[in-house]
C-alpha cells in the first residue's frame, strides 16, 4: 500500500476511535459539535500564544539591536579620538550580538510562519465547523435515528479529519513555540541579569565608554592645567574657554565637523 | 479524489494526475524506508507541488473525507515515520 493510502487509512481509524457513539446517533452530532467549537478556541488561543511568543522575540531584536548601535556609536567615537584598541574592543562586542540578532530573527520568522499557518488552519476548520452545524440540523430534522447513521458517519468522519489534522497542527505550533520560548527565556535572563550588558554595554561595555569619557575628561584637565598655567599671565583671565574647546575636541570635533 | 495535504487543506484530482504522482509518492516511500534525509525532503516537495499544480481546492465547507493524505511540507522524517505507524503523532 502507498504511503499517501496508509495515512489516509490510519487518520480515519483514529478519527472514527475518538467518535464517542451516543444510543441516539443524533446525539452524536450535538456532542461532536461541542468538541469541534472546542478546538476551535483552542487554535484561537494557539494563534494567540505564537503571536505572543513573536512579539517577545521582536522586543528582544530591538533591545539587542539598540545595544549593537551603541557599541558602533562607540566605535566610532573611539576612532575619532585615535583609540583604535577600543574601537577593536567595541566592534568584537557588537559582532557577537549580531550573531544573536541573526539568530532571533530566523527564530521571529519561524514564529511568523507558525502564527500564519495556526490561522488558515482556523479559517478552515471555521468553515467546516459551519457546514457541520448546519448539516447536524438537517439530519436531526429529517432522519429517524435509524435513517440517520449514515448521513452522520458522513459528516462525522469528514470533520474528523480536519480536527485531526488542525488538532496536529497546534500540537506542532506549541512543539516549536515552547523550544523557542525556552531559549527566549534564557536571553530574558541574560538581559536582566546583566550578563549580556556585560557583553555590550553597562559594565564591561561601559569599560569603553569610561575610557572615552576619562580621555575627553583628561583632555579636561590639561585644558584647565593650560589655563590655570596661563592664569598667571597677566593677558589670561579669560582665555580658558577658547583652550578648552580646543583641547576637549580635538581630534573628535574635527571630523564631525568635517561635513559643515 | 481528494486529497489532503496536511496542515494545507483538500484538493481535487483527476484519477489520472493520481496514477501520474503515484510513482513521486513511490519516492517519498522509498526515502522513508531508505532513512535518506535530503531524498525525503526532495521527493516530498516534488509530490506536494505535484498536488497543488495538478488539484484544484476542494470546497472550504464541505465536510467530505480524503482519499488519500499527505504529510506537510515541513515534516520531518521521523514524523511522516511515526505517522504511519499506528500509535503515531496523530492525535485521536
Amino acid at each position: 500500500m502507498s504511503m499517501w493510502q496508509r495515512i489516509s487509512l490510519i487518520f480515519r481509524s483514529k478519527a472514527n476511535k475518538a467518535l464517542d457513539r451516543a444510543e441516539d446517533p443524533r446525539e452524536t452530532l450535538d456532542y461532536s459539535y461541542q468538541r469541534q467549537l472546542d478546538l476551535l478556541a483552542q487554535v484561537r488561543r494557539g494563534v494567540a500564544d505564537v503571536a505572543t511568543s513573536r512579539k517577545r522575540v521582536e522586543l528582544q531584536v530591538n533591545q539587542l539591536q539598540g545595544q549593537a548601535d551603541k557599541l558602533q556609536g562607540q566605535a566610532e567615537q573611539a576612532i575619532k579620538v585615535s583609540r583604535e584598541d577600543l574601537a577593536r574592543e567595541a566592534l568584537t562586542r557588537k559582532s557577537g550580538l549580531t550573531q544573536q540578532i541573526a539568530d532571533l530573527k530566523t527564530q521571529q520568522a519561524q514564529l511568523q510562519g507558525e502564527e500564519e499557518k495556526l490561522t488558515l488552519a482556523q479559517q478552515r476548520l471555521s468553515a467546516k465547523v459551519e457546514a457541520f452545524r448546519t448539516r447536524k440540523e438537517t439530519i436531526k430534522a429529517t432522519y429517524t435515528a435509524a435513517e440517520a447513521q449514515t448521513k452522520i458517519n458522513e459528516a462525522m468522519s469528514g470533520i474528523g479529519e480536519e480536527m485531526g489534522d488542525v488538532g496536529m497542527a497546534i500540537q506542532r505550533a506549541e512543539d516549536k513555540t515552547a523550544q523557542m520560548q525556552a531559549r527566549a527565556g534564557a536571553i530574558d535572563e541574560l538581559i536582566a541579569s546583566g550578563a549580556l550588558d556585560d557583553q555590550s554595554q553597562l559594565n564591561r561595555g561601559d569599560d569603553i565608554a569610561r575610557e572615552l569619557e576619562s580621555m575627553s575628561s583628561q583632555s579636561e584637565v590639561e585644558a584647565e592645567l593650560a589655563r590655570l598655567k596661563g592664569g598667571s599671565a597677566p593677558a589670561a583671565i579669560e582665555p580658558g574657554g577658547d583652550i578648552l574647546e580646543e583641547e576637549t575636541k580635538t581630534p573628535a570635533a574635527s571630523e564631525t565637523q568635517d561635513p559643515t | 479524489m481528494i486529497v489532503r495535504i496536511l496542515g494545507e487543506g483538500q484538493y481535487d484530482l483527476s484519477d489520472d494526475a493520481i496514477s501520474a504522482l503515484n510513482d513521486l509518492d513511490a519516492k517519498v516511500e522509498a526515502a522513508i524506508e531508505a532513512g535518506d534525509d535530503a531524498a525525503f525532503h526532495g521527493a516530498l516537495a516534488t509530490l506536494l507541488d505535484g498536488v497543488r499544480t495538478a488539484g484544484v481546492p476542494h470546497d472550504a465547507d464541505s465536510l467530505d473525507s480524503s482519499d488519500l493524505i499527505l504529510p506537510m511540507a515541513d515534516a520531518s522524517l521521523a514524523e511522516v515515520r511515526d505517522m504511519l505507524d499506528d500509535d503515531g503523532l496523530i492525535p485521536g
